[in-house]
């Protein structure tokens, strides 16, 4: 692995998480729903990982793990050196300043009751952030325009903002105690396309002007993605199937399920996508209950072989930072 | 897979209006709503040819599903059609009463729309076997065995595997890509003219939305029909429509064919969405472009150019003056802007 | 640092909306409501100034001669012993308010964070407290208001005891209810995400967002409280004479039902009025709060 170990901000390795699924009055498990089985990957200090896949590939359950949101099935997760993986819940709060989380919806991950300046301010309040009240108030003033807010907006409730501006108060909500990682999980797949653009900016800008700040960007719009991130893992029923530069991956995919994915995403050209060849695959996701043996990609791709059903592909290095989980590359 | 070259089909007006499917002039539709009048759809025109794809687009609140919505007059209080025209093949459809015969013969026959949500679109408690049938004896008063063979066909054609097993299932035993091959076999039930995709791809993964689009161009082209894309999704159109209409508060800001809006957009609208979209194949440390400013609020809007607040292409004329008309640019480009934008090349691929 | 795209605009907020107009609006537009807000101001007034507006002391027999038809010094007549009606029913709306707001006091004070409890945590402690609170919905109010009268004796106090213990159930289910669906927010996994307590996460954001439609619910249950004191009174089990309580005053002149029926009507009127006003005003304040609890309270 090409990643130094003391670079390393957050190093997961065989990271398997697996919800049971019971049954009866006496919930007696009869299967797993295997949401991430067996990830292994690291993210740099200061950089953006793209984490990208369907729905069911798992990107949401890594990035609540990686938070510590759930407990893993088994795996380790190192953050800043140390292994989180089996923390106690008392001792994971101590560090959650370090990391944050922004969400989805910004409708929802906003109390509607709070203000908007309590509810940035709330971490400092819940850490101890600051000892003085007048402290408190110009950190709080500093979060809102380091997101490009009015501070006089402070009183104001989420309501009275738009869909954009919530996911501002969001994004200085997680800055407010100067975490070094932020997960980001599909942070402008509610916001309007003329607005997206906005967060993205934002989120780039605060990277830029923030020393060591990581993102862990976890999305389904591969544009957007690759458009941010400095290197991509691309998921499929848990696994990543491939993981590498941003601009490699676009290059040059090498896994089936990638080449698939980017033939499907289309792009705002015509002249471009007239040339563009055109990769349908057949079948559906199927379900985490129930994956497939093998390589879990196995039946809806066009370069499977019988080999392909004996065993889980592990990760390989293919040179120049580029992974990819396939026999057949 | 190439795009059909539309621009040929166009050669004269006269022509093209003997060929038109349907007409759309001045629609307005309005909200009365606790706040104020929301004018959703505020006077647009448009048309839809023969054996043509065309895109809607717009983000949301533009008015793009209300439009389509307004067209097959499901439109309901405190909505109202207040104006405009609906010319299918010879009247007008806003005419007929809105619950009348003539729409309903319409609706699912002739003109058929396939909404977002597969999942509340499909009654739960019916199999799908009698939501289809349901569909093929009411407008092609087909018999029962008749239809249910004609259902178990169209399921095949929309890529659902066994159907003659699967027909008697209930929509939630179906997965959400499955749900919606069934409303796309539902909505070709009939062989209308004209099938109308409500965000066809907002509930899907990109995968899926690949297969259903193609599914989707597929049964077009082979039931000979035409097929509006309502969306907000750029890319999706530039891969299958032939003309494109982008939609911004109501009203159509610009016109044209799939090349001249990408290729020379005019609009500052649709240029500054050109600029702030990322795409796969940009160049490497792109820097993209937001819209600065908020979406439109459409409640009591000013009778000048809604995009003005946004627009750094601005000049005296749009601060006094009230919504500019289309203006003709060539062939069939058209804007609504007084400014005279320069052509603007859309950015090169990446090599 | 400096924001190069973000810095120009610095994002004006939507124009304000009042929320408080809004709700001002929904509230008063129902003359029912108006009414029965008038009915509950009149009904304080009158708990607060008793003693002022009431013309004799209500507990004092012989104030009149017995069985005293409406007349001018006793504008409602006199019960049996000698007794002013209006004054008791006057005073009567003292102990209405005291009973009902007591009531709902305790019951809110232990049933609301019982259900909030029990909705987040979920799992085995979700089981016991739910479980229990079925058990205790099991007994009917007026049952279980016999039981610890029975065990405890009449008389006011216990009278809100077993109100308030028969009502417990009703707030913490509700709240149940309403901590299901607030914990599915992101915000509140938002709240662990930044290392909440728990304890600050359900006092801080949970109780809040649940707080409208209890508040309803508390306001309608108060109607229901002063009725099922009056109807504990009506069976003698509640409020005892000379205690003046509306249920006790209907509960006297019921044997004079056609004779001096001033004694029963008046203060049945005045339940009815009163328990129909709460009803109004709880129905005016889940409309104005949010209409899309008319399904469930």
């Amino acid at each position: 692995m090409s990643l130094q170990q003391d670079e390393a901000i957050l190093d997961i390795r065989d990271l398997k998480m697996y919800f049971p699924v019971t049954r009866g009055l006496l919930r007696r498990k009869v299967a797993d729903v295997k949401a991430v089985d067996g990830v292994t990957f690291k993210i740099r200090r200061g950089e953006t990982l793209g984490l990208v896949g369907e729905s069911g590939c798992g990107k949401t359950t890594i990035g609540r793990c990686v938070l510590r949101l759930y407990q893993p099935t088994s795996g380790t997760i190192f953050f800043e050196g140390e292994d989180i993986s089996s923390l106690p819940e008392s001792k994971v709060r101590r560090i959650r300043s370090k990391m944050a989380l922004i969400f989805q919806d910004p409708y929802s991950s906003l109390d509607p009751r709070q203000n908007a300046g309590s509810i940035v301010g709330e971490p400092l309040k819940i850490h101890q952030w600051v000892s003085a009240q007048a402290e408190y108030n110009d950190r709080v003033e500093h979060l809102f325009r380091l997101v490009g807010l009015d501070p006089s907006m402070e009183d104001r409730f989420p309501h009275e903002f738009s869909g954009g501006q919530r996911q501002r108060i969001g994004v200085a909500r997680a800055l407010a105690c100067e975490p070094s990682l932020i997960v980001c999980d599909e942070p402008i797949s509610a916001l309007d396309v003329s607005i997206q653009a906005q967060i993205i900016n934002l989120l780039e800008e605060l990277q830029e002007g923030i020393k060591g700040l990581t993102y862990l960007f976890i999305a389904h719009d591969l544009s957007v993605v690759k458009h941010i991130s400095d290197r991509v893992a691309v998921m499929y029923l848990g696994h990543i199937v491939e993981i590498t530069k941003s601009r490699t991956l676009y290059e040059n995919p090498l896994h089936p399920y990638t080449k698939a994915l980017l033939s499907a995403v289309p792009i705002a050209d015509p002249f471009v996508e007239e040339k563009r060849e055109r990769i349908i695959l057949k079948g559906e996701v199927p379900t985490p209950l129930n994956p497939p043996p093998g390589c879990s990609f196995h039946p809806r791709c066009f370069m499977a072989i019988p080999e392909c059903r004996q065993a889980v592909p592990p990760l390989h290095d293919v040179g120049g930072e580029h992974e990819v989980a396939c026999i057949r590359v | 897979m190439l795009l059909t070259p539309g621009l040929e089909a166009y050669s004269s007006d006269k022509e093209h209006k003997m060929s038109k499917l349907l007409e759309v002039k001045n629609l307005k539709t309005y909200f009365h709503t606790e706040g104020g009048v929301v004018k959703a759809v505020d006077g647009i025109f448009y048309h839809l040819d023969k054996q043509e794809i065309i895109g809607l687009v717009g983000e949301s609140g533009c008015g793009k599903s209300v439009s389509q919505l307004s067209v097959m007059q499901l439109i309901s209080t405190p909505g109202e059609i207040v104006d405009g025209e609906v010319i299918f093949e010879g009247q007008d459809l806003l005419k007929f009463e809105a619950h009348g015969p003539e729409m309903r013969s319409i609706r699912g026959a002739k003109i058929a729309m396939i909404f977002q949500e597969p999942m509340t679109s499909l009654n739960p408690v019916l199999t799908i076997s009698q939501q289809l049938t349901e569909m093929l004896e009411l407008h092609l008063k087909m018999s029962g065995e008749a239809a249910r063979a004609r259902a178990i066909e169209l399921l095949g054609m929309v890529g659902i595997p066994s159907a003659e097993d699967r027909i008697d299932d209930y929509p939630h035993q179906f997965s959400g890509g499955m749900r919606q091959r069934v409303m796309i076999a539902m909505a070709l039930s009939c062989s209308p003219e004209i099938l109308i995709a409500d965000e066809p791809t907002t509930a899907v993964d990109v995968t899926t939305q690949a297969q259903l689009l193609e599914l989707m161009k597929d049964m077009v082209e082979r039931f000979q029909a035409s097929l509006v894309i309502v969306t907000h999704n750029l890319g999706v159109v530039a891969r299958y429509a032939q003309r494109i209409y982008i939609m911004y508060a109501g009203r159509i800001v610009e016109e044209g064919t799939t090349k001249d809006i990408f290729g020379k957009p005019r609009h500052p609208y649709t240029m500054g969405l050109l600029k702030c979209i990322p795409r796969l194949d940009e160049e490497e440390g792109r820097k993209l472009v937001p819209i600065e400013g908020l979406p439109p609020n459409l409640i009591n809007m000013p009778p000048t150019c809604a995009f003005l607040p946004r627009c750094s292409y601005k000049v005296g004329r749009c601060f006094e003056e009230p919504w500019p008309q289309l203006r003709h640019l060539h062939d069939h480009h058209y804007i609504s802007c007084y400014a005279d934008t320069e052509e603007m090349r859309s950015e090169p691929a990446a090599r | 640092m400096e924001n190069h795209t973000t810095s120009k605009e610095f994002q004006e907020a939507l124009p304000r909306v009042s929320e408080w107009r809004r709700f001002r609006r929904v509230f008063f537009e129902r003359k029912v409501v108006v009414f029965g807000l008038a009915i509950l101001v009149v009904l304080v007034f009158t708990a607060i100034f008793a003693t002022w507006l009431a013309p004799y002391d209500p507990y004092k027999p012989g104030v009149g001669k017995s069985l005293l038809q409406p007349c001018q010094e006793h504008l409602l007549g006199t019960d049996l012993l000698g007794r002013d009606t209006l004054s008791r029913l006057i005073y009567g709306a003292r102990t209405a308010l005291m009973v009902g707001f007591i009531s709902v006091g305790v019951a809110s004070i232990i049933g609301i964070p019982l259900g909030i409890i029990a909705g987040y945590f979920g799992g085995i402690t979700n089981m016991i407290i739910m479980r229990a609170m079925d058990a205790l919905m099991c007994f009917p109010m007026l049952l279980l208001a016999l039981v610890l009268a029975a065990v405890l004796g009449g008389g006011i106090q216990n009278v809100i005891i077993a109100l308030s213990v028969a009502t417990i159930p009703g707030y913490a289910r509700v709240t149940h209810g309403l901590t299901l669906s607030i914990r599915e927010n992101d915000y509140i996994l938002a709240q662990r995400a930044m290392g909440s307590s728990n304890l600050r996460t359900m006092a801080g954001h949970i109780l809040p967002n649940a707080f409208p439609p209890l508040i309803v619910l508390m306001t309608m249950m108060l109607g229901n409280l002063i009725l099922a004191e009056a109807g504990l009174s009506f069976l003698g089990i509640g409020i005892n004479p000379p205690g003046a309580a509306w249920g006790a005053m209907v509960y006297d002149g019921y044997r004079y039902l056609v004779r001096n029926p001033a004694l029963w009507l008046a203060p049945g009127l005045a339940i009815m009025l009163v328990v129909f006003a709460f009803n109004m005003v709880g129905d005016g304040l889940r409309d104005a709060l949010d209409p899309r609890l008319r399904g469930l309270l």
